[in-house]
């Protein structure tokens, strides 16, 4: 299992360093888009870097769930986890 | 003929037409990163060519290249800008910031008014072979990212540009091989012309990486003489044994006398003739009617004979033929002139895509600055460049009106002229 702080501290800087905002400006309850200014494109971007980082690949649809950073984090650890159990 | 916005239609035989000026230039090449730079290096005849190593362990023939740095656009441009730019773009960008401010327009007048776009470009390999390779490795084409679309495109220029400048009127990008720029300006000066626009940001752009060149050096088209990479651009030098590829980005706006007038603007120069032609022969092997016919139908769009020109920056790119069919080119038309002719491509190399453009900005340098760049390397003419009145050394000259040329594969030829504004 890999731990959910490691997976919230890797995605924290990857999205901070991929879009430009500061890393304390990324808290569990902000909104993904808003904070990281994400437009149409930039989902796409969104689906490299966690590929490049996780080694998995995001459906798009899934983004419809994820509002917060929260959702974010629960994803990708969901995801990582299965993964590793796969 | 000064004072009036409109001039008769030269060659065209179509009554009265707007005249065209240009109040903005500016430059990002191997000679500098801006005009103060690019000026200095013009007047000691500083060469901008390096050997790179990196050419030669993939298998280049000749590792000879204009050598640019990439610009810091951190600060100056969103990420979502930047990521879209390819490397002649971010070039572009930074030559088009510079022609802007010289021109005195700022984003509120660019919101205000229709200005247009027509850049010259013709490839875009780097973003290209990346996205491919990524594919190829990850087999989904998402991985490739949302930028890569917005770079590979020919248009990247013109629609990374547009967008940044949220710009208004005509917007598309002219691909004639090394002749873009030139047709960039040539198309602009009669967009303006003939009323349909008042103010255009032309120019060309020139990748420059590793993965731009292979296939041209594929032809053997390259000098090799990599022991002295400033001497091996040497146009219509007798010794010269083929080109070397450069690039960067150089922007010329273009704009109706009416409008520079009205908004006081600073005129650099006035657009006076353009020509082109089209060989109808060879993709690549030069022809001398096809130049004679676009230099002609310059000078009749001008109203000029061959004796009016102070000045021709030549085309010349250190090929043994192109040189060779430029030199009998040029001296069926002006040898009896005597005009002075160099061509800066012995100190930037092969400027490609951008070249048209880049050399109408050096030219207006040398206009403004009263002095003509040297060919430099130019030792000893052959038989053809002999019939030619060529600037060795940097000269002191008061240059009222210039011509450039431009020729591309495929036999497209440009020819411009650019006269000193007085009032």
């Amino acid at each position: 299992m890999v731990q959910k702080d490691e997976i919230i501290a890797k995605i924290n800087h990857f999205l901070a360093e991929e879009f430009e905002v500061e890393e304390a400006d990324i808290t569990p309850g902000g909104n993904v888009k808003e904070v990281l200014e994400l437009d149409s494109l930039d989902y796409i971007d969104l689906v490299v870097v966690i590929e490049n980082n996780f080694a998995f690949k995001v459906k798009p649809e899934d983004f419809t769930n994820i509002i917060t950073f929260n959702d974010f984090y629960n994803y990708v650890e969901a995801r990582v986890n299965s993964k590793e159990l796969a | 003929m000064s004072g009036s916005p409109f001039r008769r239609g030269g060659g065209t035989g179509r009554g009265f037409m707007k005249r065209v000026v240009i109040t903005g230039i500016g430059i990002y090449s191997c000679l500098g990163k801006n005009l103060e730079e690019v000026s200095k290096s013009l007047y000691e005849g500083k060469s901008g060519i390096v050997l790179d190593q990196e050419r030669k362990a993939m298998g280049y023939r000749s590792g000879l290249t204009g050598f640019v740095e990439k610009p810091v656009l951190k600060g100056l441009l969103d990420r979502r800008s930047r990521i879209m730019l390819p490397e002649q773009g971010e070039y572009a960008y930074i030559a088009t910031l510079e022609a802007l401010r010289a021109a005195g327009i700022d984003q509120d007048y660019l919101n205000a008014h229709e200005v247009g776009i027509l850049y010259g470009n013709d490839s875009s390999a780097k973003p290209v072979i990346e996205g491919i390779d990524v594919l190829r490795e990850k087999k989904d084409t998402m991985l490739i990212g949302s930028a890569s679309v917005f770079q590979t495109l020919n248009s990247t220029i013109t629609m990374n540009l547009s967008t940044i400048f949220k710009l208004r009127g005509v917007n598309f990008t002219i691909s004639a091989a090394c002749a873009s720029g030139s047709h960039a300006i040539g198309l602009g000066y009669h967009f303006i012309k003939t009323g349909l626009q008042d103010c255009i940001v032309t120019g060309g752009a020139q990748e420059i990486n590793l993965y731009s060149m292979g296939n041209f050096d594929a032809l053997s088209a390259f000098s090799v003489r990599e022991a002295e990479p400033q001497k091996a651009s040497r146009p219509f030098d007798r010794d010269r044994d083929g080109l070397i590829p450069s690039g960067g980005g150089a922007t010329v706006i273009l704009e109706s006398l009416e409008s520079a007038t009205k908004r006081g603007a600073t005129i650099l120069g006035e657009v006076v003739g353009y020509g082109f032609s089209s060989n109808g022969e060879h993709i690549s092997n030069p022809t001398v009617d096809g130049p004679v016919r676009s230099l002609e139908m310059a000078l009749r769009d001008a109203q000029l004979q061959a004796s009016d020109i102070d000045y021709i920056n030549a085309h010349a790119t250190s090929t043994l033929a192109g040189d060779a069919s430029e030199a009998k080119a040029i001296a069926s038309v002006f040898e009896d002139a005597r005009t002075p002719v160099s061509s800066t491509k012995s100190m930037t190399g092969h400027e490609c895509w951008m070249a048209g453009a880049s050399e109408i900005v050096y030219s207006l340098l040398m206009m403004h600055k009263g002095f003509m760049a040297p060919n430099i390397n130019f030792e000893n003419p052959d038989d053809d460049s002999a019939r030619l009145n060529i600037v060795k050394n940097t000269t002191e000259k008061n240059i009222n009106v210039f011509l450039s040329n431009s020729f591309g594969f495929g036999g497209t030829n440009s020819t411009l002229i650019v006269r000193k504004w007085s009032k």
